[in-house]
């Protein structure tokens, strides 16, 4: 049995924008550890857009685990289906390679948000599993420990690239609702955008990385 | 963002921006013809493949799909 974590963030941004934010995503100022991205395959089918990409990243270890894993870096292949219908990104990656010694899994879900149809939750979930007799806790607890900085890094660098894309211009607050629906037809109009997101509320940008 | 065949870096980039525009005017308004970037991914995605070979990283293991197969990681049902 492995370990299962779950967190859940928030966007304050509307779905589409974090959508096309999400491949824009790298570099960041806190992907350093992202060292290549690449889309093996795409292909849409129906409402949806099915994604295959491949990450390589560092894989820095505690010195303990130099003896498991001596590669500088890691593979990681991440499925992802956009569904227009529902209004939801899906992504799923996982490690290749050292699967035995230790495999993650997350799974994250980006949809509207209930309380506001203008940000967007995140659902984490991940999988964290060792095979390796005698090590197994140890390398379970790293794993654990290394899910929760990733998270708090992956929102960091998410946030940075949305607000780059989408400033928000505090001295634009509008009650329209409807500049909502032209800045969407005007995705090119970077003054529309920021009117737009003047609507989500000049507030700071809120994102827990809540453990439970 | 880099490629992980540096001679495909050119590529990608040319793919990547090709997408990003496609995404955001086409797909996301309900366009989804996907005339517009196919021969870009073509050329990019076989330099990768090759790319990926050179590197010794696993293709099958690559090739695999998991998400809305049997194979997903589930929740644990204990959990609520």
């Amino acid at each position: 049995m492995g370990k299962f974590y779950e967190s859940s963030t928030v966007f304050h941004y509307n779905w589409q924008q974090v959508a096309q934010a999400f491949w824009k995503r790298y570099p960041n100022p806190h992907s350093s550890h992202v060292l290549t991205e690449d889309t093996i395959s795409r292909e849409v089918k129906g409402n949806k857009l099915f994604t295959k990409r491949l990450l390589t990243k560092t894989n820095r270890v505690p010195k303990w685990g130099e003896r498991f894993i001596n590669n500088a870096k890691v593979g990681i292949i991440e499925e992802s289906v956009v569904d227009l219908n529902n209004q939801t990104l899906t992504t799923y990656t996982r490690n290749v390679g050292y699967t035995k010694v230790m495999s993650v899994i997350e799974k994250v879900v980006y949809r509207v948000s209930d309380d506001n149809p203008n940000w967007t939750v995140a659902v984490r979930s991940g999988w964290i599993d060792s095979h390796v007799f005698g090590f197994k806790h140890a390398i379970q607890a790293f794993g654990v420990e290394r899910f929760r900085k990733n998270c708090h890094q992956m929102v960091m660098g998410f946030n940075h690239v949305l607000s780059h894309l989408y400033p928000k211009n505090t001295s634009m607050v509008t009650e329209e609702k409807s500049s909502v629906q032209e800045a969407r037809e005007k995705l090119k109009d970077a003054a529309k955008r920021a009117s737009d997101l003047a609507i989500s509320k000049a507030t700071p940008l809120v994102a827990t990385c809540q453990n439970n | 963002m880099n490629s992980v065949g540096s001679n495909c870096n050119e590529l990608k980039q040319e793919y990547d921006a090709c997408f990003n525009v496609w995404f955001s005017t086409q797909f996301l308004k309900g366009n989804h013809s996907e005339q517009m970037c196919a021969p870009l991914l073509k050329v990019y995605t076989e330099c990768v493949k090759e790319a990926i070979k050179e590197q010794k990283i696993d293709m099958k293991e690559i090739e695999k799909n998991v998400l809305n197969t049997e194979e997903e990681k589930k929740k644990p049902t204990s959990q609520t």
